[in-house]
């Protein structure tokens, strides 16, 4: 019973934690759906996102302002400048390279990265910066029936709440909105879209910003589980396996991919580990990842690729 | 602060961290290793605006040593040991006599550079941290693991544990978990807690975390399963603060918790918030505060607009490790003028002045160190000087220190210094010196 109380409890524990990879997988996900592009600047931009919120929130904080009204207005802020970061990024980078290959565009992402990262410190500072907007102390469930109970914290739990509203909301801007299926289309070719009229340096626009926006969300979730600080760009790592299993054009593939990624890390790290010295949980996504790639390149919500030769 | 971080953009860019003009063949050039960037800017950051303003303050106050400007370039590491590495090779033949020596503020590059600083005949000084078993200048000749290695720091916990406990016998049938920064670093204390283990009886369980420590969760719902008397925290930057979350989030108690001198710094505390209050720490001889030496940095540093720290953090943990860090340097510096004369000194020479470096209390005072830490006397025997440390509590805004002065137990770490250098000479063919006859 002990030892299925262990496994109940990181099973759990690794499931929301996947849910909270999945948050920073999505921002990947939207770009490549849309563009084509793997942008590896997605966890430079959760980083920027959350230090303009943050230090936008204490200085608000420090000035009189109300909690709740110093959030709004600290969300606000952020969302400005990644409203800026997306301009920037369509109008200097990806702009110039409209029609070139996926892996020139992919490279240019590498550059925004640095760019991105070096900026967000010399502007907002390279400490590390306390963000308190959800509860981090933890539920203890089924007392009764495994001693200690089965501890989930709430930060996950709000984590997985925020998922879930974000995918929902997403899913219906792709499917159901004029520009959702515009940037479905510039996903396919640039030059076709471009032909039948869709203003392409509009649709990367708003892609970028919408990222920029599910940046931010990754951003008050991550910084208050760490606190902001540069190492929130290292999730960007953690969501490329999710990334691999789910697909790189799936929505609700980075959720799933999050949840098999969390749970198989965490209980190979809870159980494996202790037997071949520990410490294997950040390898032991890329293997599951891996095997994914052996059955199924494409991902498990992936779109096979089919091109005529 | 943007000029703040502009100012040290443009002392970075052209080189001269800390020097004022001076005359080329009259600078001793020091090469300044660290990372203001990545994952671990937010403890390596103060630590190098301190070691900065050290240097500066020398320069500002005294124009150098006896005469002989500082010169200081700093290189970016990332806390990344290819980089530590090629950082090293760029600036070791620089000025006039090449590097003095070389802090790597880096364990990871401190096993990278070990050989190449003793062919290069550079001291590499390795404070509260490195490899432990350098502390025997006999094989080491070149490596100076000053104030206390982390087999020091090992046992100087066990010493504090046993204490808490009411004595080392209450130790016999306790559970102490080691979670570890899985790198050089966090894996250099096991050997020791092995041994403290086997002649104390405690269970001991090692538990490492990944690069760079943001997810922790499978470690702690471990911890909280086995329920550990004590856990001992070996972690650096962000892993620090997320363990002491993580801890709060499983309910395991804050005041069980020791963590290492590198998991004792204000970053590490505050992203937590109150639930930090009670996380103790080892201390590296001092904490945080302000001392007489400070009083002079904010003079003839911080008065001219030339320091590099916000002047609030300055006294924090880690700015005043700088501060240690960058005197017990240009001390030694200073030792060696005696001998070779008051000029630029080439790296073997200042290893000999870190080798007979011998700071007593009045001279600390002199120094605007006295209070922070104790006496330090090194030998060829010695490289460490000194393995003493006392423990402080987190109470949530401020450290406060909470214990006495410990000193780590040479009887259980020169053995296996002893052992484990001996192996070395082995392997790497070093004759080992003959300390009765180094002078």
């Amino acid at each position: 019973m002990v030892l299925f109380g262990q496994f109940l409890e990181i099973l759990i524990g690794g499931l929301l934690s996947g849910v909270l990879y999945s948050l920073v997988a999505l921002g990947f996900v939207l770009i490549f759906k849309a563009s084509g592009v793997f942008n590896f600047a997605q966890g430079a931009m959760v980083l920027l996102a959350g230090l303009a919120l943050v230090r936008s929130l204490d200085l608000l904080v420090a000035n009189g302002f109300p909690f709740w009204t110093a959030i709004i207005l600290g969300l606000v802020f952020a969302g400005i400048i990644m409203a800026v970061t997306a301009w920037l990024v369509e109008r200097f980078v990806l702009g110039p390279l409209v029609n070139q290959d996926g892996l020139t565009l992919f490279m240019s992402t590498i550059g925004a990265t640095f760019v991105l990262e070096g900026a967000s410190q010399m502007i907002f500072g390279s400490d590390v910066y306390p963000l308190r907007l959800f509860p981090t102390d933890a539920w203890f469930l089924f007392e009764s029936s495994f001693p200690g109970g089965i501890l989930v914290n709430k930060l996950d739990v709000w984590g997985g709440l925020i998922a879930g509203i974000l995918v929902a909301g997403l899913a219906i801007f792709f499917q159901r909105t004029k520009t959702g299926r515009a940037l479905r289309a510039v996903a396919d070719d640039h030059a076709a879209a471009q032909s039948v009229g869709i203003p392409i340096s509009w649709i990367w626009f708003v892609v970028w910003l919408v990222a920029g926006l599910v940046a931010l969300v990754a951003a008050t979730v991550w910084g208050t589980k760490l606190g902001v600080q540069f190492s929130i760009t290292f999730l960007a790592l953690k969501a490329l396996p999710v990334l691999i299993i789910g697909g790189f054009t799936s929505i609700p593939g980075a959720i799933v991919g999050g949840l098999i990624v969390g749970a198989g890390e965490k209980l190979a790290e809870g159980f494996l580990g202790p037997h071949i010295g520990g410490g294997i949980e950040y390898w032991f996504a890329y293997v599951l990842a891996l095997a994914v790639l052996l059955v199924r390149p494409q991902g498990l919500f992936g779109e096979r690729i089919i091109e005529r030769i | 602060m943007l000029s703040r971080r502009l100012l040290f953009a443009a002392a970075v860019v052209s080189g001269v961290g800390a020097v004022t003009p001076a005359s080329a063949q009259n600078e001793q050039f020091i090469p300044m290793l660290s990372y203001r960037t990545g994952a671990y800017a937010v403890n390596g950051v103060p630590f190098a605006n301190g070691m900065h303003d050290y240097y500066m303050m020398i320069n500002e106050r005294d124009g150098g040593i006896n005469g002989v400007k500082l010169l200081v370039e700093e290189c970016e590491t990332g806390y990344a040991t290819d980089k530590g590495v090629e950082c090293y090779e760029r600036l070791k033949g620089k000025g006039p006599t090449g590097a003095a020596f070389v802090n790597p503020l880096s364990t990871g590059i401190t096993f990278a550079l070990t050989e190449k600083t003793a062919a290069d005949k550079i001291p590499i000084i390795t404070m509260g941290y490195g490899r432990a078993d350098s502390k025997n200048g006999a094989v080491f000749a070149y490596n100076f693991p000053l104030l206390g290695t982390y087999w020091s720091a090992a046992d100087i916990a066990i010493q504090h544990v046993a204490k808490e406990l009411g004595g080392a016998d209450k130790l016999k049938g306790k559970k102490i978990s080691l979670v570890y920064h899985d790198s050089p670093y966090g894996k250099e204390p096991i050997p020791t807690l092995e041994v403290l283990a086997k002649k104390h009886g405690f269970e001991f369980t090692p538990i490492p975390v990944t690069h760079p420590g943001v997810e922790q969760k499978s470690q702690w719902l471990a911890i909280r399963q086995n329920r550990p008397d004590y856990v001992l925290l070996w972690g650096w930057g962000v892993m620090n603060g997320t363990a002491v979350k993580e801890a709060a989030a499983v309910a395991y108690p804050r005041d069980k918790m020791i963590g290492v001198w590198w998991s004792g710094a204000e970053p590490d505390v505050t992203p937590a918030g109150d639930q930090a209050a009670g996380y103790k720490a080892l201390m590296l001889q001092h904490g945080a505060g302000k001392y007489a030496v400070h009083g002079d940095v904010e003079k003839h540093v911080y008065a001219k607009g030339k320091g590099l720290s916000e002047p609030a953090k300055v006294g924090e943990v880690l700015y005043n490790r700088g501060l240690v860090n960058a005197m017990l340097g240009v001390e030694a510096i200073r030792k060696a003028q005696e001998k070779f004369g008051k000029k630029p000194l080439k790296g073997e020479e200042v290893r000999w002045g870190l080798e007979n470096l011998d700071l007593s209390a009045a001279r600390l005072k002199e120094l605007g160190f006295e209070g922070m830490m104790k006496p330090v006397k090194i030998s060829c025997a010695d490289h460490e000087g000194a393995r003493d440390g006392r423990v402080m509590q987190w109470d949530g805004k401020a450290w406060k220190v909470i214990s006495d002065w410990y000193t780590a137990n040479q009887e259980v770490t020169e053995p296996i210094v002893k052992d484990v250098s001996a192996k070395y000479a082995a392997d790497k063919k070093i004759e080992p010196r003959d300390c009765s006859k180094a002078s």
